[in-house]
């Protein structure tokens, strides 16, 4: 055990530093770190930023070499983000690109696909969302009715998505699709890659409690892609997907961890700016959520430290997203505590328009966190049945 | 003992639902939020003149029906139940009993008819930029000259301040502290000197402004300086009508929760069929019944007008807080995506709960209040 960086981890230390102050000026720092993986805030200036980023190949940073990454580990990767936070650098925008996609491409992709897709996510050329849930489909992901069949050397698409996040700004979506039609569950479903901008693609922005419309309904009615847009085998969808799935609630949320201890430092700012640091049951509140963000830490480290040694994820992984959500969304009733009476009043609303104030946004905005990403009923039925062995819950038409 | 409401109060709280499922629908509720208003003064008038709502509660005396508390909470059940919009509780709860309770008769004769009527729409200015909820958040100043009283100050998060017609303003004299001083006034909403300021309230089913006096003239209500037993009175009975209004909501989202766990199939089983989400329903059952048991007992206490009062209210306002938002936040999770959405009411209980919660203190404020109440 040893926290301190090794030469090589602090020389990158100082090459992130400097990157980050020579670079993060200007509008960029003007813009602090509002917005969030599903938070359009400052859309156009983050977008500016993330191409440089991408230019000088901080997007990508653990892809390998060959495709135009820095052949990271999970060290520098920690150290990156770690720096990143630090510095109040703009909220990232390619979560569903570079978080859930890249990696689930690089272990599944074909050379060409790796190819053809990661430069153009490094360049932010292309933006990515991701087409999962269903109607019918959300916790039982493996009940998808969206269908794809082969029409020469073309997927035609046909079903509706639901909660696609950013969408509207997306170039490509990953979609899982019924690809055998005579398959139930899990089996015979297909991860197709799909451009968002054609004729068959509808796009239904959904507005979300927070007032403003991240997510969408996608309807595919005979939407097309290449055939050779599959990532894995035909039919073999779910394991590809239970990847992405895993990223998602692993490694992707690194980043955001550390922008709570932002948000965390930026309470206490407030809580001492208005006194309310003063009062005992404040004061308690902040400290048990400090206490929270150090252990969510400890966690992350010795989760990634398993993963760099023994190339799996331990049983600390899937505690992870129960971790941080459940955390989150009693940062957020802290933030509206330390608060108080002004936790009544937003930014705007009335007349079609409803804009909460920071501490108030993480105060909703958490609300969907225990949702999204595999629900906190499901990851502690995850825990219970595949890291503690439990037996299952019956499923309909098993005998009990 | 008899902890249940009598045969004409079921027979109340049926007629009042009625009418309310039928003038605040969503639908309703979703157009008056985004209105600066916030109310439909023809549904206003309704309440008055076919329903008698605002009067139900004022003695007989000053143009009210005279009944009791529990009537009034049973009436602010059902509002809470369907998120009302309208300055109901303001005008009937604060302004209403402010007055009852530190008025003069002659100004009770003069001020409680208007308000039972419908016909004036009042409210209690009492909180300030400082978000306190206690005595000593109270320091806008009343000065004297000659024999008449003007008000400099500012009040915020005064619930439906920027529409009433009269509004009840709680203030100290000068040079004064703590419970010493305390008065209150009455202002015109159109007055000389008031700047009316709309908020935009986290809970958009309920308004709020802000008021700023400079040299606003006042007329005392009661004998200014002595005014504290009053308010302290008035925030008592606040709070349980509150615990009463929150507790309509709390019922409302256990009952959607139990609803569509009945009716959401995942896994090809209805998801209430998960003890994930049973215990969740289950927890808040608890929770809502508790809740009730409290503001109901809390109500009989306030109606009886007893010694009880002061202990029951921060007990009822503790418990009852809690318990709504508890509710309101499970019945987002248990509704997964689609709870999220701004389509789907859940987000204005949860918010509403959130801003109820908040409002005259919250569950540790209560809690602190209690303990000195009951000399822990
Ligand atoms: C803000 C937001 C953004 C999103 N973005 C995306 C996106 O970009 N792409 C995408 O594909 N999806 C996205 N989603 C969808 C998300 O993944 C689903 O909402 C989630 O999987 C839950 O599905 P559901 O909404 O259908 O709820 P349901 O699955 O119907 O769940 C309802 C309730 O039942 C519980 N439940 C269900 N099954 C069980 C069980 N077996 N045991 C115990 N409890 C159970 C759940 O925990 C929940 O409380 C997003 C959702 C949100 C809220």
């Amino acid at each position: 055990m040893d926290f301190h960086d090794t030469p090589s981890e602090a020389a990158f230390r100082e090459e992130v530093r400097a990157w980050l102050a020579e670079h993060l000026t200007g509008d960029f720092a003007a813009l602090g770190s509002v917005g969030g993986p599903s938070d359009e805030t400052g859309w156009e200036t983050r977008v500016e930023w993330e191409k440089l980023l991408g230019r000088d190949r901080w997007v990508g940073l653990s892809w390998p070499a060959e495709y135009g990454g820095r052949g990271a580990g999970v060290p520098e990767q920690i150290i990156f983000n770690e720096e990143y936070a630090r510095a109040n650098a703009p909220a990232r925008i390619s979560f569903f690109g570079e978080g859930l996609f890249a990696p689930t491409l690089i272990q599944f992709g074909t050379e060409e696909q790796k190819r053809r897709f990661l430069p153009r996510i490094q360049a932010v050329e292309e933006l990515w969302c991701q087409g999962f849930s269903e109607p019918n489909a959300g916790s039982d992901l493996a009940n998808i009715q969206t269908r794809a069949v082969l029409d020469g050397d073309e997927w035609v698409i046909s079903g509706q998505k639901v909660w696609t996040t950013l969408a509207h700004r997306a170039d490509w979506i990953f979609v899982l699709c019924r690809t055998d039609p005579e398959s139930r569950g899990h089996h015979g479903l297909s991860y197709l890659l799909c451009p968002m901008r054609q004729d068959g693609i509808e796009i239904r922005p959904l507005r979300q409690m927070t007032g403003s419309a991240e997510f969408n309904e996608v309807f595919f009615d005979g939407a097309r892609t290449a055939r050779d847009n599959v990532l894995g085998p035909v039919g073999q969808g779910w394991k590809v997907a239970m990847a992405t799935l895993g990223f998602e609630r692993g490694t992707a949320f690194l980043s955001s961890q550390l922008g709570f201890e932002r948000e965390f430092a930026d309470l206490l700012d407030l809580a001492h700016k208005t006194g309310a640091a003063s009062d005992p049951v404040v004061r308690d509140e902040l400290a048990a959520r400090y206490v929270g963000l150090k252990v969510m830490r400890y966690n992350g480290m010795r989760m990634l430290t398993n993963l760099v040694q023994r190339g799996v994820a331990g049983p600390e992984a899937s505690i992870g997203k129960l971790y941080w959500t459940t955390w989150h969304r009693a940062f957020g009733e802290t933030a509206l505590r330390v608060l108080g009476a002004d936790a009544l009043v937003v930014a705007r609303a009335g007349g079609g328009t409803y804009e909460p104030g920071p501490q108030q946004q993480v105060f909703m905005a958490s609300r969907a966190e225990t949702i999204y990403a595999g629900s906190s009923e499901i990851q502690k039925n995850i825990i219970g049945e595949r890291v503690l062995g439990l037996p299952r819950e019956p499923r309909q038409g098993e005998t009990s | 003992m008899n902890f249940a409401f009598s045969e004409e109060q079921e027979e109340l709280r049926r007629t009042v639902r009625q009418f309310l499922e039928a003038k605040s629908p969503e639908t309703e509720v979703r157009r008056l939020m985004e209105t600066t208003e916030g109310y439909d003064p023809s549904v206003w008038k309704q309440m008055g003149q076919e329903l008698g709502l605002q009067s139900i509660a004022v003695p007989e005396a000053y143009g009210g029906q005279g009944f009791t508390f529990i009537e009034l909470c049973i009436v602010l059940e059902e509002m809470g139940r369907v998120l009302l919009c309208a300055p109901y509780y303001s005008s009937v709860v604060l302004a209403a009993n402010a007055i009852l309770n530190a008025g003069t008769e002659e100004q009770k004769q003069a001020l409680l008819p208007g308000i039972a009527s419908g016909d004036t729409i009042a409210t209690l200015a009492f909180t300030e930029p400082n978000g306190k909820w206690d005595v000593t958040g109270i320091t806008l100043e009343a000065t004297e000259q000659g024999g008449s009283w003007s008000l400099s100050g500012e009040k915020m998060f005064v619930l439906d301040g920027h529409t009433a017609d009269l509004i009840v303003v709680v203030a100290r004299t000068a040079g004064t502290s703590g419970t010493d001083g305390i008065s209150f006034f009455t202002v015109r909403g159109d007055a000389d000197g008031l700047t009316r300021t709309p908020l935009s309230t986290m809970d958009m089913t309920r308004k709020q402004a802000k008021l700023e006096f400079s040299g606003v003239a006042a007329e005392p209500l009661g004998e200014p300086g002595s005014g504290w037993p009053a308010y302290s009175k008035t925030l008592d009975q606040a709070a349980i009508a509150l615990a009463n209004e929150m507790m309509g909501g709390a019922q409302f989202v256990l009952d959607m929760s139990v609803q569509y766990a009945k009716d959401r199939v995942q896994f090809g089983r209805p998801i209430g069929s998960f003890q994930a989400i049973k215990h969740k329903c289950a927890d808040m059952l608890l929770e809502v019944e508790s809740g009730k048991s409290a503001a109901y007992y809390a109500a009989w206490a306030a109606a009886e007008d007893n010694d009880e009062v002061p202990v029951v209210s921060a007990l009822a306002k503790a418990y009852c807080s809690e318990a709504y938002f508890h509710a309101a936040a499970e019945n987002i999770q248990i509704h997964g995506g689609i709870g999220f959405t701004w389509e789907h009411p859940a987000h204005l209980y949860f918010k509403r709960a959130k801003s109820s919660e908040i409002f005259l203190g919250d569950a540790t404020y209560h809690r602190e209040l209690l303990a000195q109440r009951i000399g822990i």
